[in-house]
């Protein structure tokens, strides 16, 4: 099963948060590490999306699409911060 | 300053096919009208969307190929399995609309302020948006050395093949061919492994900026073997593609 | 509000039904001659020294079952058609495992419904009345193999007259429950029930 990362859910992000939020930093509830959305493990092709901790695999987004509305949760992601200074 | 002066609502819109080209016999570039189209970035990309007469649907990614202030274009390689390349390689026909959402990306993405060296390590159509950047560093007139390490199966597999031949100033390009060689090859002729980036990349301490896309094992692969070379992981950029 | 979608001239998605599969396709479903992998999350590997498949009660095991065990109880082959919520069925399709009338039918009580848990953490709620009667089994083989751990194995639910998704992949055992309780997909918006034929897909359907 091939896995992408957050580049590949850029614009269903988007459409859910009104901005862009690959290069925003995810602070992962399971395990505590910063990482970009970017980088954390995709699982398309589901029922779902399915967004993962690339450090420890800990369940950080899940996204159906009912009915036409987005559902959302977000709560493996402990904090997400804006893009710092880093490249 | 980007970010703010181009905010706009993201949403799905009709975009018509303005010219159409192959660059290999399975892989084809589309350029794109695209009415109120606010520019964008190298490195990002648009999501496409299919919509057959029952409401079935269905999307996918692909890297703009073209830099900013060119036309908006995509390159498509067509996957035999797929349900939506074949459709945009082989039914998709100059003047048909094409619903498309973007530009989006924030992470995967090069202007001149980022500066250099540039390390662009691409696997088959990875080179995408890989090629996008070296385009926009020669319109911004960023003299950041680029060199380029690209893993391609056959020499007609290359995408972009004449043009990454043309380069001179301060970007060069290797290729690694994994499946078949033409007679003569100097090139690698095998796939990309730690010895080959010790070759090619710029030295660690150089701290250049790393862009790598392509199948999401060469990805790993090649950004686990970056890291053994003392590479930053900060300074490592990732993008992977999928199959279908 | 879903806007109209711009319709894509000369798409036709993936081939629908095909001669002679009329009537065993569900409506909405593409017909796949592949089994393609879905998964939520990285592949458990649980050894099998240590598997075990328990029916719960109000947090404790009324009855668990080793590999071993398992193996000794009596099993079926059957061939049956499978359709996945994300459109793709899949037709006779052979699995072999252990009829889950053997696995419940050794416990009493008055529960309605089952929520089945797995390694990894993916759950599923089912009605008893659709895991038993002859409609579920506990299959860990597939096309006469040992059930390959992408698709599920060592053991994975079956239940083919509902979507696929109810098919609990590395399942470990089912919880008894008086009242249904959404499972993962379910809790997102997916039907609580999920019958292919009434295309139950989502919640209100």
């Amino acid at each position: 099963m091939e896995t992408l990362d957050g580049n590949a859910i850029a614009g269903l992000l988007y459409e859910i948060f009104g901005e862009e939020m690959t290069a925003a930093t995810a602070i992962c509830e399971s395990c505590g590490s910063a990482a970009s959305v970017a980088d954390s493990v995709v699982y398309l092709r589901l029922p779902g999306v399915v967004v993962r901790c690339r450090n420890c695999a800990g369940l950080q987004m899940v996204i159906t699409r009912v009915h036409g509305l987005n559902c959302v949760d977000l709560s493996g992601i402990a904090v997400l911060e804006p893009p710092g200074n880093t490249p | 300053m980007e970010g703010t002066a181009l905010q706009r609502r993201l949403t799905w819109q009709a975009a018509t096919v303005t010219a159409a080209a192959w660059e290999t016999p399975s892989v084809r570039t589309l350029e794109l009208a695209v009415p109120g189209w606010p520019g964008h970035r190298a490195g990002q990309h648009l999501d496409v969307r299919l919509t057959a007469e029952d409401g079935y649907a269905a999307e996918r990614s692909y890297s703009i190929a073209s830099a900013p202030g060119e036309p908006v274009a995509i390159t498509v390689e067509r996957l035999e399995d797929g349900e939506v390349s074949p459709y945009l390689t082989g039914e998709l026909r100059i003047g048909d609309t094409l619903e498309l959402r973007g530009p989006v990306g924030g992470y995967f993405v090069w202007a001149e302020a980022d500066g250099g060296p540039l390390l662009l390590v691409a696997g088959g159509s990875g080179v995408v948006p890989l090629r996008a950047i070296i385009r926009q560093r020669r319109r911004s007139g960023s003299d950041a050395p680029i060199r380029m390490l690209y893993s391609a199966r056959t020499l007609p597999d290359v995408i972009y093949r004449d043009e990454l031949d043309s380069y001179r100033n301060g970007v060069a390009v290797s290729y690694a061919l994994t499946r078949a060689r033409p007679p003569g090859w100097t090139g690698y002729a095998r796939p990309v492994d730690a010895g080959m980036l010790a070759e090619v990349a710029w030295p660690a301490g150089e701290e250049p900026l790393v862009f790598v896309c392509g199948p999401t094992g060469f990805v790993e692969t090649v950004a686990g073997e970056l890291v053994g070379l003392g590479y930053s992981p900060g300074r490592v950029k990732t993008e992977r593609f999928g199959g279908i | 509000m879903e806007g109209m979608s711009l319709i894509s001239r000369g798409f036709h998605g993936r081939r629908r039904t095909p001669a002679g599969a009329e009537g065993r396709v569900p409506p909405g479903q593409y017909v796949t001659d592949g089994f393609p992998v879905l998964s939520a999350g990285p592949t458990p590997r649980t050894p099998l020294t240590e598997w075990t498949f328990s029916v719960r009660r109000g947090g404790s095991n009324l009855r668990s079952w080793s590999w071993a065990e398992m193996l000794a109880l009596p099993a079926e082959t059957v061939t049956v058609d499978i359709h996945c919520v994300t459109r793709w069925s899949k037709l006779d399709t052979q699995w072999r495992g252990v009829s889950l009338d053997t696995l419940l039918g050794q416990v009493e009580g008055d529960a309605g419904y089952v929520l089945a848990f797995c390694d990894g953490g993916y759950t599923t709620n089912l009605p008893i009345a659709d895991v038993t009667g002859g409609r579920a089994w506990l299959a860990c083989e597939y096309d006469e193999q040992p059930l390959d751990p992408e698709h599920g194995g060592p053991a994975r639910l079956l239940v083919p007259h509902l979507y696929f998704w109810k098919s609990a992949k590395w399942v470990r055992g089912v919880e008894l429950l008086e009242h249904d309780e959404p499972g993962f997909w379910e809790t997102y918006g997916y039907h609580m029930y999920g019958d292919p034929w009434k295309e139950q897909r989502y919640s209100g359907d």
